[in-house]
C-alpha cells in the first residue's frame, strides 16, 4: 500500500511526498524570514542587555584583577591563622602596582564593603609605601604588620579572602537585607536596617490591595458595559478609554491636584462635614496617595479584559437559571460568575504586573511611605550610581514578573491580550 | 435598565445600589481628568479653585498659562514638543513595519516556535518599565547611542511593536487566505498581493497598533530618563521635572492640550476599530 502511494509523481517527476515536505519547509522559512528582523532586533537591543544586567549584577572581577598575586598565594593559606610571609609579600607587590596606577583608593572602598575599617589602614599602608619607607630587602611582613595593628588582625586577611572570585552573589543578597558574615555564611542584617524587605513586602502590598480594588470597581462596571444596549454602552465606554489613553502623567497631575491639602478632595470633605477646615487630612505623600491614583490609572486594564469576556456571554443564560429556580443572586453566583473567571484572572494578572513594576505615579504622590522597589532601583541608578545593584534588584523583581507572566500566559495565551 | 414590575424589593434596592456603585466608579474614572480644565484657565499662579474661580467671576480666568507654555522661556516647551513628536513619529513608522511584518509570519500556520516567539516579541509590554530602562540604558551607552533621537527612536520601537504585532495578529486572526490564494492564482507576485489585496484589508488594524505606538512613545517617560540628555528633552520629561519641582499652571496648559490629543486618538482609534470589524465581517 504504502509503496504505492510513494510512486504518485509530481509533473517535474519527484516523489509527492518529497515535493510536499520541501513545500511545508519553505513555508516555514518564509514565515521565520518576516518575523526574524524584529526578533532579531529585540534579541540584539533588549534581550541580550537584560543579560548583561545579569552578569553585571554579580560581577566582582575588579578587586580579582587588582590583587591577583595575592590571592594566588591565598590559595595555598588554611584562612585560620595570620598568613604566611608569602601573602604578604604578594600583597605589598600588587599594592605597588595599584599606588602606581593610583588605583589604591579604590581597592580601600571595595575592601571597606566587605569589612570596615580598610579604607583608613590601606590608606596608612599607601603613604608607607609612597615614601618607600618598606625595606623589600627584610621581612615585609613584619613591616606591614607595623603600619597598623589591623594588619596584625586575621579578619581582615580573611576579608580580602572573601573577594578572591570574580562573582559574588552579594548584591542579590544585599537586595534581601543579607550579607556574607566574617565567616562567610549569609548573615541577616539588624532588624532596623532592614530597608529592601520592607520595600519588597510593601510592593506586593500596593500590588495585591490596587489589583483587588481594581476588581471591586472593575466588575461591575464590565457587567454594566456587556449588558446595556450598545448605543449607551458605547458612550460609557469612552469613561473608560479616555484615561487609558491620556498621558499617564496627566492623571497623576490631576491626582496631586484633587489630594492635596487645599484641593478638591479636601474641599469637599470639608464641605459635607466629614472633616475640619483647619484639620484637612493628608491625602498625598503617603500610600493613600499612590492606592488612589494607581487604581484609577490600572482600572482599564481590568475593565477591558473582563468586558471581553463578559460579552460573550449569552444574556440567555441567567435567564435559564433564574427559570430553573434560582434567586437572581444565585444564578449570578451558580452562571454567571464561573464564566467570568477567565476574564478574571486575565485583568488582575495584567494589573498585578503593572502594578509591581510601578514607578512614575510612587514617585509623584507615593512620598516615602509610598514608593516601592522601582523607585529604589531608579535610585541607586541615578544616585548612588551602583549599577549592580541596581541591576540585581531589578533581576529580581523581574524573576517575579516573570513568573505571572508564564502564569498568565498558560492561562490566557498572549495571543488573547486584547486591546481597547 | 429597567426592572420588570415583578421584580421583589429587595432585589429592586440591590439594584439600584449597582447602579449606584456603577456610577460612582465612572465618576472616578473619567473625573480627575476634567478638574485640569478649569485650572489651566486660572488667572492666579495657584492650583487650586480661588474664590472668583468658584463664583464664575470673568476676570478669575485668563490664558496666561497657555501663553507661557507657547512662549516662555523658563521651560522649553516648544523644543521638548517638536522632540516627542519627531521620536514618536519615527518610533511609530519602525512598529509599524517590524511589527506588522512579524505578525504576518505569526499568523502563518507554518511559523515553528510560535509560543516562545510570540512570548519573546511581547515582553516589552509585561517587562517592568524600569528593568526595560536599565537594559537598553546599558545597550545604548554600550553602543554609543545614549543621548541621541536615535537611541531613544530605537528604545520607543522596543517598547511599541508589541501593540502592533497583538493588534495586526489579531486583524489577520479573521483573515481570508483564500483571498491572497486567488491573487497568487490570477498571477499575482507576492509583494503586489500583499500591497494590493492584504494590506488593505489589514490596514485598520496596523494603523491603530501604530496610534497605541504612537501613544507609548509619546507618553514614555521611564525609559527616556534613563537616555535623554538636555537636548533630548521630550513633553514627558518636561512634565516629569515639572511635577517633582515647581507645580505650575503652565503644565495644566500642556495637559489640556494632551488631553484633547488623546481625545481626539481615542476617536480615531474606536472609529478604526469599527471598521476593521465590518471589512472582517463581525456584525454585531
Amino acid at each position: 500500500m504504502s509503496s504505492e502511494i510513494k510512486q504518485i509523481l509530481t509533473t517535474d517527476g519527484i516523489p509527492l511526498e518529497v515535493s510536499l515536505k520541501k513545500a511545508e519547509k519553505k513555508n516555514k522559512i518564509k514565515a521565520f524570514l518576516l518575523v526574524a528582523p524584529l526578533l532579531l532586533f529585540l534579541i540584539i537591543t533588549y534581550v541580550f542587555p537584560i543579560g548583561e544586567m545579569f552578569s553585571r549584577s554579580i560581577d566582582d572581577k575588579m578587586i580579582t584583577n587588582m590583587l591577583p598575586k595575592t590571592f594566588k598565594e591565598m590559595e595555598n593559606w588554611d584562612g585560620k591563622e595570620l598568613p604566611s610571609e608569602e601573602v604578604f609579600t604578594a600583597f605589598y607587590y600588587d599594592f605597588k602596582v595599584l599606588v602606581e596606577k593610583q588605583e589604591h583608593g579604590k581597592l580601600g572602598q571595595r575592601l571597606n564593603k566587605e569589612k570596615n575599617g580598610f579604607n583608613s589602614i590601606t590608606k596608612k599602608l599607601f603613604r608607607q609605601v609612597k615614601r618607600k619607607k618598606i625595606d623589600e630587602s627584610i621581612s615585609i611582613k613584619e613591616q606591614v604588620m607595623k603600619v597598623h595593628k589591623r594588619w596584625r588582625n586575621v579578619e581582615y586577611w580573611q576579608a580580602i579572602k572573601r573577594t578572591a572570585p570574580p562573582y559574588t552573589l552579594a548584591k542579590y543578597l544585599k537586595g534581601m537585607d543579607m550579607y556574607y558574615g566574617a565567616d562567610g555564611s549569609i548573615t541577616q542584617v539588624d532588624e532596623d536596617r532592614r530597608i529592601h524587605r520592607i520595600l519588597w513586602l510593601r510592593t506586593l502590598e500596593i500590588a495585591f490591595f490596587v489589583t483587588l480594588f481594581c476588581f471591586l470597581m472593575g466588575y461591575p462596571i464590565a457587567h454594566l458595559l456587556a449588558t446595556l444596549p450598545m448605543k449607551y454602552s458605547n458612550l460609557l465606554m469612552i469613561c473608560v478609554l479616555l484615561p487609558f489613553w491620556t498621558s499617564l502623567l496627566v492623571r497623576t497631575a490631576s491626582w496631586m491636584i484633587l489630594l492635596q491639602q487645599q484641593g478638591v478632595v479636601n474641599d469637599f470633605f470639608v464641605m459635607i462635614g466629614l472633616v475640619s477646615d483647619d484639620n484637612r487630612p493628608e491625602m498625598m505623600y503617603n500610600k493613600v496617595g499612590t492606592y488612589v491614583a494607581m487604581t484609577q490609572i490600572l482600572l482599564p486594564f481590568m475593565v477591558l479584559p473582563l468586558y471581553s469576556v463578559m460579552k460573550t456571554i449569552s444574556p440567555s443564560l441567567m435567564r435559564a437559571g433564574k427559570s430553573l429556580g434560582g434567586t437572581p443572586f444565585v444564578a449570578f453566583w451558580k452562571v454567571y460568575f464561573p464564566l467570568t473567571i477567565p476574564g478574571i484572572g486575565a485583568g488582575c494578572l495584567l494589573v498585578f504586573i503593572l502594578a509591581i513594576g510601578y514607578y512614575i505615579t510612587p514617585a509623584l504622590v507615593g512620598g516615602a511611605s509610598g514608593t516601592l522597589i522601582s523607585n529604589q532601583i531608579a535610585f541607586h541608578m541615578k544616585q548612588t550610581l551602583d549599577w549592580s545593584f541596581a541591576s540585581a534588584m531589578g533581576l529580581m523583581l523581574l524573576t517575579g514578573v516573570l513568573v505571572i507572566y508564564w502564569i498568565y500566559n498558560k492561562l490566557v495565551g498572549v495571543d488573547n491580550i486584547k486591546l481597547g | 435598565m429597567a426592572l420588570p414590575s415583578y421584580t421583589e424589593t429587595r432585589y429592586r434596592i440591590w439594584h439600584y445600589i449597582y447602579i449606584g456603585i456603577c456610577t460612582f466608579v465612572f465618576f472616578f474614572l473619567i473625573a480627575p481628568l476634567f478638574v485640569i480644565f478649569p485650572l489651566s484657565f486660572n488667572a492666579e499662579e495657584f492650583l487650586v479653585f480661588s474664590e472668583g474661580m468658584k463664583n464664575l467671576d470673568p476676570d478669575a480666568f485668563s490664558l496666561r498659562w497657555y501663553k507661557d507654555m507657547i512662549y516662555g522661556t523658563k521651560n522649553p516647551w516648544g523644543l521638548a514638543a517638536k522632540n516627542s513628536f519627531v521620536i514618536a513619529i519615527f518610533a511609530t513608522i519602525g512598529s509599524i513595519i517590524l511589527g506588522t511584518l512579524a505578525a504576518l509570519g505569526l499568523s502563518s500556520r507554518h511559523m515553528p516556535y510560535k509560543g516562545i516567539i510570540m512570548a519573546t516579541l511581547i515582553s516589552p509590554m509585561i517587562v517592568p518599565l524600569i528593568i526595560s530602562g536599565v537594559a537598553i540604558f546599558f545597550f545604548m551607552a554600550k553602543v554609543g547611542l545614549a543621548a541621541t533621537h536615535t537611541g531613544i527612536v530605537l528604545a520607543h520601537i522596543i517598547l511599541g511593536t508589541p501593540f502592533v504585532v497583538i493588534t495586526v495578529t489579531a486583524t489577520l486572526s479573521g483573515f481570508d487566505h483564500s483571498v491572497t490564494r486567488a491573487a497568487s492564482s490570477l498571477g499575482s507576485n507576492p509583494v503586489n498581493t500583499f500591497m494590493k489585496i492584504t494590506l488593505p484589508l489589514i490596514l485598520p488594524g496596523v494603523i491603530s497598533g501604530g496610534l497605541f505606538a504612537f501613544v507609548t512613545s509619546f507618553d514614555e517617560v521611564v525609559v527616556v530618563l534613563f537616555l535623554a540628555g538636555l537636548e533630548n528633552t521630550t513633553i514627558p520629561i518636561q512634565m516629569w521635572t515639572g511635577l517633582r519641582e515647581q507645580l505650575s499652571p503652565t503644565i495644566l496648559a500642556v495637559a489640556t492640550c494632551l488631553i484633547i490629543l488623546s481625545t481626539l486618538i481615542l476617536i480615531s482609534a474606536e472609529l478604526l476599530r469599527r471598521r476593521s470589524e465590518r471589512l472582517r465581517g463581525i456584525n454585531r
